[in-house]
């Protein structure tokens, strides 16, 4: 098993590790995450920070009896977990997307629906958020796959855009992406990738420019927006 | 940067930490016994560690209640700086702290301090009550996860002393980068709206956040 060369970068791992990322965004963090165990270790320190600053917070004194009530619910909590139902059973076959991103897409993303958008390439909305509840966020997760060898055309666009290889992989200038690396571009950057032989699945989330924070490095800007 | 404050912020209403030494003093001293007969363990105040453990392991009410005293304050003014309303608030602490009491089990301080994982709690309910949102996470039992070829005991941070590392680090850190750090953790704006907001240029926003993360990495691993 081969680690990711291409990650997140520390601006939007520390967005992530802080709860800041709208929830497109933080899929796909959690996506490269789940396949890059350096990332998980860089993750895991910022939030010692996380639990480093809380516990210096100049405190606010809660509601008078505010510890009773809570008290007085322990029962009530227990006893509506005392018998934690069952893990889901785990596939026999080790699934092709890992948590949390089969939970959102399935374990390959069959079961979305798929439209095809130029000849070689499809596209299926991966549903993030039920209505009302992305609030307001312009972010957009899709899951992408291209044909091998299949050039994309060249493009720019307004906003940015996160893609994280599933399967395949595709390159370009800055180099090959295969499974689990992460590629973040902007509208500054006018390239071509192309799908390896095999072809490539990607998920792909496109955010606007200002939802997006610690939006560090110049790395490329691969396929379609739309 | 405002100093640590341990124990003089105690609810009124929650037992102070000596009262849960004193009903908690047995279990204690049989523990340390267990371990090491010299040990002053059982002597010392138990650690919020001790009393989120005592909480998952033996439902322990007391240490519940301690760990109230000390954090239900303090995520009260976490929530507050990420935009609850004040009455909203107090309903989100206490949630937050049931999810405490609920998944206490599930605390190792191996892996993370009592403060570390509480922490993870209560951003985890602020993106659900407030944001309305999932909070996408990985599962470390998924078949699917690429594991860590170095997950040993190399990689445990030894919790109980990197924490109190950290804790100096964050005191020494540089005003300005201690501010930004703040920021960074407890406002929910980007970092382009810090940087118009200080009149700072983003790049400088964005080396201060990498200078300041990376004294407190050295210090997490005992670097310095
Ligand atoms: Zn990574």
């Amino acid at each position: 098993m081969t680690l990711p060369r291409h990650h997140p970068g520390e601006a939007l791992l520390l967005d992530y590790a802080s709860g800041l990322l709208a929830e497109p965004v933080a899929l796909a963090i959690a996506t490269h995450l789940a396949c890059c165990p350096a990332c998980r270790h860089a993750v895991a320190e910022m939030e010692a920070v996380g639990g480093a600053l809380l516990d210096g917070l100049e405190p606010e004194p809660v509601a008078p009896g505010s510890l009773e009530a809570v008290m007085a619910r322990l029962d009530r909590v227990d006893a509506r977990f005392a018998a934690p139902p069952a893990r889901p059973s785990r596939p026999a076959a080790t699934p092709l997307f890992p948590e949390p991103l089969r939970r959102y897409a399935g374990a390959d993303g069959r079961t979305l629906r798929w439209t095809p958008m130029v000849p070689g390439m499809s596209c299926a909305v991966v549903p993030v958020g039920g209505a009302g509840r992305s609030g307001g966020t312009a972010a957009k997760a899709r899951l992408m796959r291209m044909r091998g060898n299949l050039p994309m055309p060249r493009h720019t666009h307004a906003g940015v855009e996160i893609t994280v290889v599933l399967d395949g992989g595709f390159r370009d200038e800055l180099g090959a992406f295969a499974r689990g690396d992460l590629s973040f571009g902007d509208a500054s950057i006018d390239h071509q990738p192309v799908a390896d032989p095999e072809g490539c699945l990607c998920l792909s989330v496109t955010v606007g420019p200002l939802r997006l924070t610690g939006a560090v490095g110049r790395f490329l800007n691969p396929f379609l927006s739309f | 940067m405002r100093p640590i404050e341990r124990e003089a912020t105690q609810a009124p209403d929650a037992p102070t930490l000596r009262q849960v030494r004193l009903v908690r003093g047995g279990v204690f001293a049989f523990n340390a016994g267990m371990s090491d007969p010299a040990s002053p363990a059982a002597d010392a105040a138990p650690s919020m560690d001790d009393l989120l453990v005592s909480v998952g392991r033996d439902r322990d009410r007391v240490a519940f209640a301690a760990l109230f005293g000390h954090f239900a304050p303090r995520l009260k003014a976490y929530l507050r700086r990420l935009g609850a309303d004040p009455v909203g608030c107090e309903e989100l602490v206490q949630e937050a702290m049931l999810m405490v009491w609920r998944r206490a089990d599930s605390f190792d301080p191996r892996q993370a301090s009592a403060s570390t994982w509480i922490f993870t709690i209560a951003r985890n309910k602020r993106v659900d009550s407030l944001r309305r949102e999932h909070r996408p996470e990985i599962d470390p039992d998924d078949p699917a996860l690429v594991p860590d070829p170095a997950e040993a005991a190399d990689r445990m941070i030894e919790a109980a002393q990197s924490t109190a590392r950290l804790r100096d680090a964050l005191r020494t850190l540089p005003p300005e980068q201690a501010e930004l750090l703040h920021l960074a953790y407890f406002e929910d704006k980007p970092h382009s709206v810090i940087a118009v907001e200080r009149g700072l240029p983003l790049g400088t926003v964005k080396s201060r956040l990498r200078l300041a993360m990376d004294r407190l990495r050295k210090a997490l691993r005992d670097e310095q």
